[in-house]
């Protein structure tokens, strides 16, 4: 069925309330927001959450914005505690002790530092098991909730309170994990990249996709964040498209083993547009740090060239 | 009628297992635990249970599947040790302030370091303020029948609390002893279904659970948690008395062997006891009236019962299988002594630290205690309460 | 008021509720109800729907991260819902029509 953003928004009730206390503007909200609207209606789901951003802003106490059973443990397994509520899920199912006719499904959601950091073990002994489940990380690029700590998903130079942008170090040294393709390293069903771009089809298709894909599937979604990046709140969207735009964050999805870049820029744009907006970058614009727009353009053809022929390699007969 | 057979600890522990049918277990290899869960995926692989095994890559992993599990309305299991369980550290205050009744064997070895796989008691004092029922075991039977028991007391209305059971590691892990086994029919029964009030898969009240809970309302959590530890205390005696009709086999918070009279005692928990007893033995033919107190029910902690058992003692000794390094005494020393003083009871009470790594624990070194604790009678008050026992120095 | 737990209401555990009268652990039984917590009084600007403006084109429907633009069934968009609303802009900024403008707040 063709994608139709108005339809969706119209007809599928929100699972991820008004009420919850994430910042104003903040990115991640709508994007979970429009993956939970992917599950059927019919359908339940349990959400494992990990500590973060998101856990400690939609499940205060006693208030919650989640319309589906939710379960938070700690900040580094949301995967593991997820595949134990999978695992009983199975167990009851096959004993017969759930209904037969209901379905349910199993998403959990992490930060990018309860992702590509401290919980990369959990999820990655999630995805080798084999539960079906899907894993969304929410990439805001640093640990936005203890307050704009350097992750492995901060971009290279960008400024945060663990890798300032000093005299003598400008920023963060190093280059961003990339984690989506450490779970293609898994060979599972489905691997996506995503952002809310374009009417949030790309989101929504590729959330569809992956909850609908029997066994462990994962998306990667870019979540702006306008405290830690450093730009006005209402460019929300603005940003989001200058990441697709610059190919900083590529849009693309693997299915089982098939690459496919789901947007390709007609003209990519020069990466100082993605950079130039965000406080975090300021100091790659200052005389005399030219080399530093420079190398990071240069990762950024770098990936993206290495993506095309990913692409190319993996549909070949 | 019971199967007599013959079974290590680990072993054992394995049968209840499988006897309880549990929906999920969870669990990583670790030194001296493993076999459980390797006797355990042959019952799975062998579709003997109706088990989901979860072979997670970490014991950190195997806690909050069973977290995970228990949340979404499962019966969940698992078994570990050492530095098993203190990767699990986190999972485990979690897995008892989200009150899930997760059901663990924990096979007590000495935690790092340095590195050592034998047994000590390091591992389970290491979380003992952690919210867990923690029951220990002398024998392999006892780790048998714990286990038969602890659902029953852990998903208790009253409780719902997560509960370990406690045996020692290689000492009884992996001892062949005789062991008496119910019929599968019969645990069936005595365990009964788990039906949990609320729980993640019910499709019809979906629920959240583990919020962020700030300074308004913690306080009262943490509280509710205490309440229900205290309220365990009736609950274990109800279970265990209800146990004895079905097997014969007395259950207690503690087993007081030649207590009643005894002038000079020993607390201690786990296979010791049964060395202790023996010595106990060996002294009374000698017209020495020694005792034993050996624990069983350690969390909660039975402070005014243990104070009263012991009230007529001249000295006791209180022998801990992991020092807490505090230059004060075990961690069992401190609950005992802290129970009499609030008793009012007022015993010489020496600490003794013992069998640390694995060091064995002889019948000569208990007798050592025990003569220790002669002489102490004859003093006005303890010198030097802070002792071990079997370590080698000048 | 709903009631869960031996007779709870959850809208009314507070900061005075005792103890024993709070849910388990923390666990909440009314999946959603952070509804009830408003979060409006957060916002120092707002946004103001100028409907003659508004095509109905549907860009400002998902982008609001507080689902603070109500969407009915026809699909067509209605007033903003100023309980949630945290004033981000993020509605105003995609819209190509003007249909949206920023306020402060206190201001006509």
């Amino acid at each position: 069925m063709a994608y139709n953003m108005k339809e969706i928004v119209a007809e599928k009730p929100s699972r991820f309330t008004s009420g919850h206390r994430m910042c104003a503007g903040c990115g991640a909200p709508p994007v979970a927001r429009m993956i939970m609207r992917a599950l059927k209606p019919e359908d339940h789901a349990v959400i494992s959450n990990a500590t973060g951003c998101m856990e400690v802003s939609t499940f205060i106490y006693p208030y919650t914005a989640w319309t589906d059973s939710y379960i938070h443990t700690a900040f580094e397994c949301a995967a593991a505690t997820c595949s134990g509520v999978e695992a009983a899920y199975k167990s009851l199912k096959k004993q017969g002790k759930l209904p037969k006719d209901e379905h349910t499904k199993f998403i959990a959601f992490g930060g990018d530092g309860g992702t590509y950091d401290i919980g990369l073990q959990s999820l990655s002994g999630a995805m080798e098991r084999g539960h079906d489940m899907t894993y969304v990380c929410y990439d805001n690029g640093a640990y936005m909730n203890t307050g704009i700590q350097r992750s492995s998903a901060t971009p290279k130079f960008a400024d945060t309170t663990t890798s300032p942008a000093g005299s003598v170090i400008p920023g963060k040294m190093q280059s961003r994990k990339d984690l989506t393709e450490i779970m293609e390293a898994h060979h599972l069903p489905y691997v996506a990249q995503t952002a809310a771009y374009m009417n949030f089809k790309d989101l929504y298709e590729k959330a569809e996709k992956a909850i609908y894909t029997e066994g462990p599937t994962f998306l990667n979604v870019l979540a702006p964040c306008p405290r830690g990046w450093g730009y006005p709140t209402e460019d929300l969207m603005t940003i989001n498209k200058l990441a697709v735009e610059t190919c900083y964050w590529p849009l693309y999805e693997i299915e089982n083993g098939k690459y496919k870049i789901t947007y390709k820029p007609v003209k990519k744009l020069p990466i100082e547009e993605f950079l130039k907006p965000q406080k975090r970058f300021k100091h790659m614009f200052k005389a005399g740090n030219e080399w530093m727009l420079e190398e990071f353009q240069k990762e950024v053809d770098r990936r993206w060239e290495d993506l095309l022929k990913l692409e190319e390699m993996s549909n070949k007969e | 009628m019971s199967i007599r057979e013959r079974l290590s600890g680990n072993e054992a522990s394995a049968t209840a297992m499988k006897q309880i049918n549990p929906d999920v277990v969870a669990a990583f290899p670790i030194t001296p635990s493993t076999e459980i869960p390797q006797y355990f995926s042959t019952f799975v692989d062998n579709g003997m249970v109706d088990t989901e095994f979860v072979a997670v890559e970490s014991e950190h992993s195997a806690m909050s599947a069973c977290i995970g599990a228990e949340a979404a309305g499962a019966r969940a299991m698992t078994a570990t040790s050492a530095n098993g369980l203190s990767l699990m550290w986190e999972m485990i205050y979690i897995a008892s302030g989200m009150r899930l009744p997760i059901v663990m064997s924990l096979v007590n070895r000495a935690v790092s370091g340095p590195l050592n796989i034998h047994n000590d008691h390091s591992d389970a004092m290491g979380v003992r303020d952690a919210g867990w029922i923690m029951l220990f075991s002398e024998t392999n039977q006892e780790a048998y029948d714990n286990l038969l028991m602890a659902h029953r007391i852990a998903e208790n209305e009253k409780v719902q609390l997560p509960l370990m059971v406690c045996q020692d590691g290689f000492i009884t892990s992996h001892s062949i002893e005789n062991i008496e086994l119910l019929e599968d029919a019969k645990v069936k029964e005595f365990v009964g279904e788990y039906h949990p009030k609320h729980y993640l898969l019910n499709k019809k009240e979906p629920m959240a659970m583990g919020p962020m809970d700030l300074q308004a309302f913690l306080f009262e959590h943490k509280y509710e948690q205490a309440e229900a530890m205290r309220r365990a205390k009736d609950v274990i005696l109800e279970v265990s008395k209800e146990f004895e009709k079905m097997t014969g086999r007395k259950y207690g918070l503690f087993e007081e062997y030649k207590l009643e009279d005894a002038e000079i005692a020993i607390v201690c928990m786990n296979s010791t006891a049964g060395t202790t007893k023996e010595v106990v033995d060996l002294l009374r033919e000698k017209g020495i009236k020694a005792g034993l107190l050996k624990i069983r029910v350690f969390r909660p902690f039975p402070a005014e019962e243990i104070a009263k058992a012991l009230s007529h003692v001249k000295a006791v000794a209180v022998l801990d299988k992991a020092d807490s390094l505090n230059g004060a005494g075990g961690a069992l020393f401190t609950d005992v002594t802290s129970a009499m003083q609030v008793a009012k009871v007022n015993v010489p009470t020496a600490s003794y630290i013992y069998g640390i790594g694995g060091r064995d624990t002889t019948t000569k070194d208990i007798e050592s205690v025990f003569n220790d604790l002669l002489e102490d009678t004859k003093k006005e008050k303890i010198e030097n309460p802070y002792r071990y026992v079997g370590l080698r120095k000048e | 008021m709903r009631q869960n737990e031996g007779g709870k209401i959850m809208t009314n555990i507070d900061k005075n509720t005792p103890a024993e009268k709070l849910t388990i652990a923390g666990n909440i039984y009314e999946a959603g109800n952070a509804r009830e917590f408003k979060t409006g009084d957060w916002r120092s600007v707002r946004p103001v729907y100028i409907p003659e403006k508004c095509i109905q084109c549907g860009l400002c429907f998902p982008v609001c991260p507080e689902d603070a633009i109500p969407v009915r069934k026809d699909q067509k968009r209605v007033d903003f819902n100023y309980d949630y609303c945290k004033g981000c802009g993020v509605c105003a900024k995609v819209c190509p029509f003007g249909a949206i403008q920023m306020k402060t707040e206190g201001e006509d």
